[in-house]
C-alpha cells in the first residue's frame, strides 16, 4: 500500500519536473519502508525505468521529444550507470547516505541562490 | 562541438549519479539540455525522461546482477506511479514555464533538507 501511494507521487514529480522520481522513491523507501541504501537505490533505478518509459511515451504524444538530444545525453549516461554502480556496490551504506543528503544539499542550495 | 563534449560529458556524470544514487539522472540531465543544448524547459523535460531510459536499463542491469534489486517493490512503485504520470504531465502542460522552475527549485530544497534531518539524527 506504501509503494502504491510512493510510486503515484513519483511518477507525479517524475513527469511534472523531468527527473526520474529517484529523489522522490529513495528517501521515501529509506524512511517509510525500511529498505538500507542499496536495495532501495537500486529498486529506485528499476521503477524509474518504468516511470520514464510511461512518460516518454505520454510527451511523445504532445510532440515534446528531441530524441537527438536525449540519445546525446542518455547514451554516455548508460556507461556512467555502470561505473556508478560499481562505484556504488563498495561503499558503505551510512557513506552513501550522507553523499545522497549532500548531492540533494547542493543541489537545493544551487537553486535557492 | 564544445556543447556536445561538454553534454556529453555532462550525460556521463548524469549516469555516475543514476547508478550511484539510485535517481534517473534527470537532475543533471534537465539543466543539461536547457542550459548546454538550448531546449526550453519542457522539451527538456520530455527529452530528458527518454534519456533516463537506456540509463536506467543499463543500471538496473548491474544492479540485478549485484542482487540489489526488489522487483515486486519496483513492479509496483512503477505501474503505481503511471497514473501519477499522467497527472504531471497535464499539470507541466498547464503551468507557464518559470513557475514550472520555481516548483523544481523548492521541490529540490524540501528533499535535501528531509535527507540531511535523517542522516544527522541517525
Amino acid at each position: 500500500m506504501r509503494l502504491l501511494l510512493i510510486g503515484v507521487l513519483a511518477g507525479f514529480f517524475s513527469a511534472l519536473f523531468g527527473v526520474g522520481g529517484g529523489v522522490v522513491m529513495v528517501p521515501l523507501l529509506l524512511l517509510a519502508c525500511g529498505f538500507s541504501e542499496r536495495p532501495a537505490m537500486a529498486t529506485s533505478l528499476a521503477a524509474i525505468g518504468i516511470i520514464a518509459g510511461v512518460g516518454t511515451v505520454s510527451y511523445a504524444f504532445h510532440g515534446e521529444l528531441k530524441p537527438g538530444a536525449a540519445m546525446l545525453i542518455g547514451l554516455p549516461a548508460a556507461a556512467g550507470a555502470i561505473v556508478g554502480t560499481a562505484v556504488q556496490q563498495r561503499v558503505r551504506n551510512r557513506t552513501l547516505s550522507i553523499a545522497f543528503a549532500g548531492l540533494l544539499l547542493g543541489l537545493g542550495v544551487k537553486l535557492l541562490v | 562541438m564544445g556543447v556536445i563534449v561538454y553534454a556529453i560529458a555532462l550525460g556521463f556524470a548524469g549516469g555516475i549519479l543514476a547508478g550511484l544514487f539510485g535517481v534517473g539522472g534527470g537532475i543533471l540531465f534537465v539543466p543539461t539540455l536547457t542550459l548546454g543544448l538550448g531546449l526550453t524547459q519542457l522539451h527538456a523535460e520530455a527529452s530528458s525522461l527518454l534519456a533516463i531510459i537506456p540509463t536506467v536499463v543499463a543500471g538496473t542491469w548491474r544492479q540485478a546482477r549485484y542482487g540489489n534489486v526488489r522487483w515486486r517493490p519496483a513492479a509496483m512503485l512503477g505501474v503505481a506511479a503511471v497514473g501519477g504520470v499522467e497527472a504531471g504531465v497535464a499539470v507541466a502542460e498547464s503551468l507557464p514555464q518559470d513557475v514550472l522552475r520555481r516548483l523544481f527549485g523548492a521541490l529540490m530544497v524540501l528533499i535535501a533538507l528531509q535527507i540531511a534531518w535523517r542522516v544527522l539524527r541517525r
